[in-house]
């Protein structure tokens, strides 16, 4: 962690700039649903990876399982059957951070420096900074953060940061058996891509697409999508995330409209005491009463 | 000050009281609360024994305050009620700012300065007491766009409520003679024909 200190693009509740000393290029991990086969081992890497063992629990007739993100399950796959044109296709979504360019959870994140975006694109959550409110869950469009009950801090995927700090890939990628999941700079991966939505093109694919949504600034996960037209096919994939207006107000305008009253109230206060001078009791009055 | 037998009793001990567990329920609320608003003032947190501590604490600090409102707003509700003295005491407010207050209209109790800010206030406790129920995931769990929503509210009228406090302040300390009242419950005959003569005299009426 010391030398990726040194490199941090944003700290949440933090007005100065952090340290950004180290040069460093921007990764994505691409996920192509078209190859995907919903094996789950990127769910079972993710667990051994990071040692993490969420509650058995029962099934529930679908394939999905767990039944969604906890703070034990940093990603699930979400098995989706829809009929886009006419005949039945079975989607097959790893859902998880999307680490987005622009993170609403670092957005409204209060506690200074619980969640930081690396220079590399990478979104990590600081639990020993996390005091737990949540407001993290708030901010992200794609609602991915889980609050734990063992610890009242929020969790979610790292992009495995601690493996590509040191140069490895995350381990879902590592894992992947089909190479649905590929991980590497940024650009190149938006290359990798286009050459997937061409190949899927020609498969009879027309509205094949690359999800790197711009509402968010684009994000460092990204999806190939058979129907990028449709991206709610994908067990309601938003169609044009961003920060909601709300999250933008309460975290925009309101900060320094509420200090400038704060100000003006007390400055206002002052000056007209010293001013008009105190209200007090006029003499005429006190002889009145006596 | 000296105290004279012949003062006028504004307030009862349980009346202070109360008033008091509001004003430090709401001195301790805004401290945390704007810690949690604004990383300027993020060192508040430090009085709470941390973030954690901070974000664990304020709400149950909102449910002493809302408890204790309640009952003050019960006791005081009919006395800050306008009356048409009232809102002619509201439009020579300037005068009274600009510190000449002979042509105020007589007032009772409360001013109708006291009366308007009685009410803001009463819409700011409402609207936080509501909004923060959905922003306290501990034990709720709404949908998200509620809880968007109960954050712009919440601190969107704690920032207009504290305002409003700055000012109930501000006109205490202005007002000479004004703070014992809360601290002892009692004011000068003085005082109290100056500034609230129609209660002067119901409270001095004898017999």
């Amino acid at each position: 962690m010391a030398l990726q200190s040194l490199d941090i693009a944003a700290r949440s509740a933090t007005t100065t700039p952090s340290p950004s000393a180290r040069q460093g290029f921007e990764v994505a991990k691409l996920i192509d649903i078209s190859k995907c086969i919903g094996c789950k081992a990127c769910q079972v890497a993710c667990m051994e990876w990071n040692d993490l063992r969420d509650e058995v629990g029962i099934n529930h007739g679908v394939y999905d399982n767990p039944m969604d993100l906890t703070d034990q399950s940093w990603t699930v796959m979400r098995f989706s059957e829809v009929e886009p044109n006419g005949h039945l296709e079975w989607l097959i979504r790893k859902d998880g951070c999307m680490h987005c360019a622009d993170p609403g959870c670092l957005k409204a994140c209060p506690a200074p420096g619980a969640i930081v975006k690396y220079g590399n694109g990478i979104v990590d959550f600081n639990q020993e900074n996390c005091i737990g409110c949540g407001y993290c869950i708030t901010g992200c469009p794609f609602n991915i953060p889980r609050i734990a009950q063992k610890d009242g801090k929020a969790y979610k995927c790292t992009l495995c940061s601690d493996r590509v700090a040191v140069g490895l890939e995350p381990a879902c990628v590592k894992t992947c058996p089909t190479g649905a999941i590929t991980y590497g700079a940024k650009d190149d991966m938006v290359n990798h891509a286009a050459m997937r939505v061409r190949d899927l093109n020609e498969r009879g694919f027309a509205q094949a697409g690359l999800y790197d949504p711009p509402g968010v600034g684009g994000t460092h996960v990204m999806y190939v999508l058979q129907h990028a037209d449709q991206p709610g096919l994908y067990a309601n994939l938003p169609q044009d995330p961003q920060i909601d207006p709300l999250v933008s107000v309460w975290k925009g305008i309101t900060k320094p409209l509420a200090i400038a009253a704060f100000a003006a109230v007390s400055l206002a206060g002052l000056f007209h005491y010293i001013t008009k001078g105190p209200n007090e009791v006029s003499k005429e009055t006190e002889k009145e009463v006596e | 000050m000296q105290r004279d037998p012949r003062d006028l009793i504004r307030y009862t001990p349980s009346e202070r009281l109360n008033h008091w567990i509001v004003g430090i329920s709401f001195i301790l609320l805004g401290l945390s609360g704007l810690a949690l608003f604004h990383p300027a003032f993020w060192p508040f947190t430090l009085l709470f024994g941390g973030g954690t501590w901070t974000r664990i604490i304020h709400p149950y600090l909102g449910v002493l305050m809302a408890l204790a409102y309640v009952i003050m707003l019960i006791r005081f509700t009919r006395l800050n009620l306008m009356t048409a003295t009232d809102w002619q005491w509201i439009r020579r407010v300037r005068e009274m700012v600009d510190g000449d207050d002979h042509n105020m209209p007589e007032q009772g109790k409360y001013n109708g300065g006291q009366k308007i800010l009685f009410w803001l206030l009463f819409w700011c406790m409402l609207l936080l007491i509501l909004s923060g129920i959905p922003l306290w995931r501990t034990w709720f769990s709404f949908p998200v766009e509620w809880v968007r929503l109960a954050a712009v509210i919440h601190s969107g009228s704690a920032a207009v409520m504290i305002g409003l406090i700055m000012v109930h302040v501000y006109a205490a300390i202005w007002t000479k003679g004004t703070i014992r009242a809360m601290w002892y419950g009692t004011v000068t005959r003085a005082w109290a024909k100056q500034h609230h003569r129609a209660w002067y005299k119901e409270a001095t009426k004898e017999g």
